[in-house]
């Protein structure tokens, strides 16, 4: 399955820059269906993790108000081109995914 | 023989392990607090979230613009100057849930993200950091001319 997960990773001058983007409708339940006029169930991912070399170096747990698509960007000390990331999500209704990406 | 004891016992325990079964690779980061998340207040998601409301910091940099056309999608960086960061969250004042994320710096991590959020009026953003058990927070205006909440 092709992942929801689109991840720019680059190693510089020790540390590593990561800019991710899920591709993700992150539906707020509180969005009416213009047609039946009934609220659209909640769908957002809840938690997102990345792992590099067995270690977390970043956890977000995230609310409706993230934007679709959601964009983080952060970055942290090591990791070198080739290396690869872990990138775990967790959505409100249970779904789970693993994607991997390398570094860059 | 099962009785309602045992049942509700074998329930507990089920759910037990399948959120041991989630919370695994996360190591001991916080779990997603439902009750902050839901608060529909912001003093009481932050207590929900942190334990106490922050008080506002120099150390804090809250980079956000100050009209932001389309509230769907509101671009915002928080860094810090303080050591031992251990988590940044963002709240939207007004919106029907405050807490809009909340973000584990691991050690190694540098303490700054950028994100983009929803927001569904004008209102103030506050970026909470916390670091040595300390929280600290900066806030800011945003004026949002379309809301990102309505369909």
């Amino acid at each position: 399955m092709a992942g929801i997960m689109k991840v720019k990773a680059k190693a510089k001058k020790g540390a590593t820059n990561v800019k991710m983007m899920a591709k993700h409708i992150m539906e707020s339940g509180q969005r009416k269906d213009k047609k039946t006029g009934e609220l659209i169930p909640a769908m957002f991912l809840q938690e997102l993790t990345v792992q590099h070399a067995g270690k977390t170096v970043f956890a977000g747990n995230l609310g409706t108000a993230i934007s679709k698509n959601p964009y983080i960007a952060f970055s942290f000390e090591g990791g070198a081109k080739g290396e690869e990331l872990t990138i775990n999500w967790v959505e409100n209704t249970g779904k789970t995914g693993t994607e991997t990406a390398a570094i860059k | 023989m099962m009785n309602r004891r045992t049942v509700i016992k074998a329930v507990a325990t089920g759910g037990a392990l399948i959120g041991a079964g989630v919370l695994m690779p996360r190591l001991a980061m916080a779990a997603w607090n439902t009750d902050a998340f839901k608060a529909d207040n912001q003093g009481a998601a932050m207590k929900a979230l942190l334990g106490a409301e922050p008080s506002a910091s120099s150390d804090v940099s809250l980079k956000a613009p100050s009209i932001a056309e389309n509230g769907a999608v509101v671009p915002v960086t928080v860094k810090t100057s303080a050591t031992n960061v251990e988590s940044i969250s963002l709240f939207v004042e007004g919106n029907p849930t405050p807490l809009v994320a909340e973000f584990m710096i691991p050690a190694g991590t540098a303490p700054q993200i950028s994100t983009r959020i929803r927001m569904g009026k004008t209102s103030v953003i506050t970026a909470v950091v916390k670091a040595d058990g300390k929280l600290m927070s900066a806030s800011q205006e945003t004026k949002v001319t379309i809301g990102g909440c309505g369909g």
